[in-house]
């Protein structure tokens, strides 16, 4: 281990690091956030699923430096009476987990069907090449829709809220699958022709198990970096799916559910309920897609 | 600024020292180079790669890779001081009074643009008050001159419709146009085949001879050197280490890695039983290792039977490359890469395939060994047709019996293993040894044998050189203890000392262990060393089979007459 952090901290990746202050702002930012997302219940001053600690005559407090703010809700409450900071964060957690797995899963997805289309190639790479063009000119959005839609009517009234994060990690990853299928078909057929991959053949190993062990681990590079830059746009999508009402319900909120929450009263003055998570929103994805494009920039050898 | 530069010489570099300042500190390419050319003389620096040849080359035109830089001395130009030079004036200067050719053809025209449309924006460039139809006279002039036939016509032809040759030509062409006064060639001929080369050679010797102007050929091909230049300077790692006239270097000499560097270069007139290597290996030291080898690669495998058969039969071979797919019949194209091949190779015997890029002799090594479907005809590997079906035991019997030594020593080996498992992968999947521990003992034995550490087998493929990894692909390729090796121009990618050790390598083994191989190559030179028997190609067909000394000696065929007759010869520099 101890190994593995000399090379770390020896790397070019490292040196490229240390020399950009607005990735190491942009990392930082990552950090904290997945830190207080990881540690809600520790970190966050109030408990907002706690409905013994909420009161309602703490609704609507403005952020602590306005002339109603509490020194105690440093961004002000909701409609409830519950502290926004700590909403943010359970939320935030909520949105990251989601979009962690989402992406996992069509990573998994993508990275099987593009070996398998650009290793083996003719009618089967085809055919997912086909199907993923089909996917391609569908909007991911309406995807999550279609297959929430799909879940809402196959499954029984009430059974659903139980299930809804997990349809909508199934429709996250569903709807961007493909951006790894290209990404690794495309570096695969690359490696099919290299050397080593002919070496392997002549030895005489099975097709699958070169795809596995030669192939994928070269293929990898881009693929980690794509996926960075995707889980920016899971949160996204997550947070689009739960503003539109059919992401996450409400007992669990997201960041996607605290604005569509704070829409409401928008109008009415109380413009924090929605701003706040907004702002946490924009900033933690610009944060993912600066590091994502860094690291692209980082790991492309062409420009080096 | 003194400047005591003698009037008569088109460069003049003095005491150059370039440096690539990195992260791990400051990396001096090139120590204190001097080298001068007069105009209309043609001056040759060879060395093997990363002697900073190009190095070199690249600071006269100030294209150095940043961050690189001329940290001390002066590089003078016809009487000016490039180094001093603001960025405008330097490109000015660029093109006009420095022209540059590259080493390949196919990436330094633009494939968007007319050839003549390449030329005439040049001329543009460099004469601005002449008309446009004049310019295009011009260009169809400068066509004609590096031997473009159908120059007219051919002016409006995209790069894609020249073949390599006549693309060098026409880069050579784009370069002279604006009449420059010193011509850096980068390796212009490297990509080029025998009969190629030399026509590209005469021709630049031709042209600078006629308009005065000066070249540096910066090349690790001492047959090109042979072949046209006056002076020569040896680079060994950022040092010039001799310089004298053509004749003198080549044959007498005087510095120690001269001559070794001379020595290693194959000879095409008579075959010698080793080559002279650079570093000779301590004798004494290795022999226990390879006797232990030796007696792990030769230990008879009961799995794998031994047939008496011809290792190798061909029998009217053939494979069709589509090069234009249709739905209808008439309207495709296909492309004859092995057109009705026979031959056979038997038992302990090196067979060498020889002809230019594109005449199919890689298809046939990669036919036999399993990584091309043929598209018609037999392949016999001792009596056993290769194209049946058969158990999976008997197929990977098959497999272990036959391996394969790749071209390019970049690729073929995966960069994220380390060397052990690069080498284990054959025991392990064949299972030749019974555990983890046999496996790395055999491994290490087998690096042993090819000149390598024990502790290699930790390391990945981007610590070694590329010499070392072909070493370390030759030791993956005995691991199943074949019988049979395919060896795809194994030595085309190495510089030529490092060559004579591979090759000698590969003579050894071949003498130990009685392997029977097949040896792709387009050098006439390595075939000539290295094979028994020679069979020689021409787009797909084998035009003439021989023993080596019957094809070097006494060529039958019109096409292998050609070939030899267009390879540099040195003899006659060395006797004089």
């Amino acid at each position: 281990m101890g190994n593995f952090f000399a090379r770390m901290f020896d790397s070019d990746i490292w040196f490229s690091f240390k020399q950009r202050p607005i990735v190491m702002l942009a990392a930082l930012v990552v950090f904290v956030c997945v830190f207080c997302a990881t540690f809600a219940s520790f970190v966050a001053p109030h408990n907002p699923f706690d409905l013994k600690t909420l009161e309602l005559s703490n609704a609507f407090t403005s952020p602590a430096w306005t002339a109603n703010g509490k020194a105690t809700f440093l961004l002000g409450t909701d409609d409830q009476g519950r502290d926004l900071l700590s909403a943010i964060m359970f939320g935030s957690r909520t949105s990251i987990i989601v979009a962690v797995i989402a992406v996992m899963l069509s990573m998994t997805i993508g990275i099987s069907l593009g070996l398998l289309s650009g290793y083996l190639g003719g009618k089967l790479d085809a055919f997912i090449m086909r199907v993923a063009d089909v996917q391609l000119s569908f909007p991911a959005i309406l995807i999550a829709l279609l297959i929430d839609g799909v879940a809402r009517a196959v499954m029984p009234k009430g059974s659903h809220d139980s299930v809804a994060v997990l349809v909508l990690i199934f429709a996250i990853a569903l709807s961007g699958w493909v951006q790894y299928a290209r990404t690794v078909r495309g570096s695969t057929l690359v490696e099919r022709n290299k050397e080593y991959v002919q070496a392997a053949r002549v030895i005489g190993r099975h097709p699958i198990a070169i795809m596995f062990t030669h192939v994928l681990p070269n293929v990898l590079g881009p693929v980690l970096v794509l996926a960075t830059l995707q889980v920016g746009s899971a949160i996204l999508i997550e947070g689009t799916l739960s503003y539109l009402g059919v992401g996450v319900p409400p007992t669990q909120p997201s960041l996607g559910t605290l604005i569509r929450v704070g829409n409401d009263f928008l109008n009415s003055g109380e413009w924090w309920i929605t701003v706040f998570p907004g702002l946490a929103l924009v900033m933690l994805v610009l944060a993912i897609n600066i590091v994502g494009d860094w690291l692209r920039d980082v790991m492309n050898p062409k420009l080096n | 600024m003194n400047q005591s530069v003698q009037t008569s010489d088109a460069l003049k570099a003095t005491d150059v020292r370039i440096e690539f300042p990195g992260r791990r500190g400051l990396f001096t390419a090139v120590h204190s180079a001097s080298l001068h050319v007069a105009p209309g003389e043609i001056i040759g620096v060879v060395g093997e790669s990363g002697a900073g040849k190009s190095t070199i080359g690249n600071a006269v035109i100030q294209l150095l890779e940043p961050p690189g830089r001329v940290s001390e001395g002066s590089i003078n130009v016809l009487g000016t001081e490039i180094l001093s030079l603001a960025k405008d004036d330097m490109a000015k200067l660029r093109g006009s009074t420095i022209g540059m050719i590259f080493q390949d053809p196919m990436t330094s025209l633009n494939p968007l643009y007319t050839v003549g449309k390449q030329i005439i924006e040049t001329m543009q460039t460099h004469f601005p008050q002449q008309s446009e139809s004049a310019l295009r006279e011009k260009a169809i002039d400068w066509l004609n001159k590096v031997g473009i036939p159908n120059a007219a016509l051919r002016v409006d032809n995209y790069p894609h419709q020249f073949s390599g040759g006549q693309r060098q030509r026409v880069v050579i062409a784009l370069v002279l146009c604006a009449e420059p006064r010193l011509i850096i060639a980068d390796e212009p001929t490297t990509a080029l085949d025998v009969t190629l080369k030399r026509q590209v050679l005469e021709l630049i010797k031709g042209l600078c001879k006629e308009r005065q102007v000066a070249v540096v050929l910066i090349t690790h091909d001492m047959g090109a050197i042979s072949e046209i230049a006056e002076r020569v300077y040896v680079m060994l790692k950022g040092r010039i280490v001799e310089e004298g006239t053509t004749a003198q270097i080549l044959g007498a000499p005087r510095e120690e890695y001269t001559k070794s560097l001379i020595a290693a270069i194959p000879r095409i007139d008579v075959k010698v039983k080793r080559f002279h290597v650079v570093d000779n290996e301590s004798a004494s030291r290795i022999t226990a290792v390879h006797d232990r080898a030796l007696q792990w690669l030769t230990v008879s495998d009961t799995i794998v039977p031994v047939s008496d058969k011809a290792v190798l039969k061909l029998e009217d071979l053939r494979c069709t490359f589509v090069t234009r797919r249709s739905w209808l019949p008439k309207n495709r194209r296909y492309l004859n890469a092995v057109d009705g091949v026979s031959l056979e190779v038997q038992r302990g015997e090196v067979f060498g395939l020889v002809g230019e890029s594109g005449c199919g002799k890689t298809t046939i090594g990669k036919m036999v060994a399993g990584l091309q479907p043929p598209t018609s005809g037999r392949i016999l590997f001792e009596g056993l047709d290769l194209a049946e079906k058969r158990s999976r035991t008997e197929e990977m019997a098959l497999r272990r019996a036959m391996q394969m030594i790749f071209q390019d020593p970049y690729s073929s080996l995966n960069p994220r293993r380390r060397i052990i498992d690069c080498v284990a992968e054959p025991i392990r999947f064949h299972k030749v040894a019974k555990d983890e521990a046999e496996v790395r003992s055999i491994v290490e034995l087998l690096l042993a044998r090819v000149g390598m550490d024990a502790a290699a087998a930790e390391k990945y493929p981007h610590q070694f050189s590329g010499g070392q990894r072909q070493r370390i692909c030759i030791a993956r390729a005995l691991a199943t203890r074949p019988r049979f090796l395919i060896c795809d121009e194994p030595t085309s990618a190495l510089d030529v000392s490092i060559q004579a050790q591979t090759l000698n390598l590969l003579k050894d083994l071949q003498e130990d262990l009685g392997l029977t191989m097949l040896f792709v190559s387009h050098d006439l030179a390595v075939i000539r060393q290295m094979c028994d028997r020679v069979g020689v190609m021409r787009a797909g067909v084998l035009v003439e089979v021989g023993t080596a000394e019957q094809v070097f000696n006494d060529p039958q065929h019109e096409y292998t007459k050609a070939l030899l007759s267009a390879m540099p010869s040195m003899q006659h520099l060395a006797m004089a």
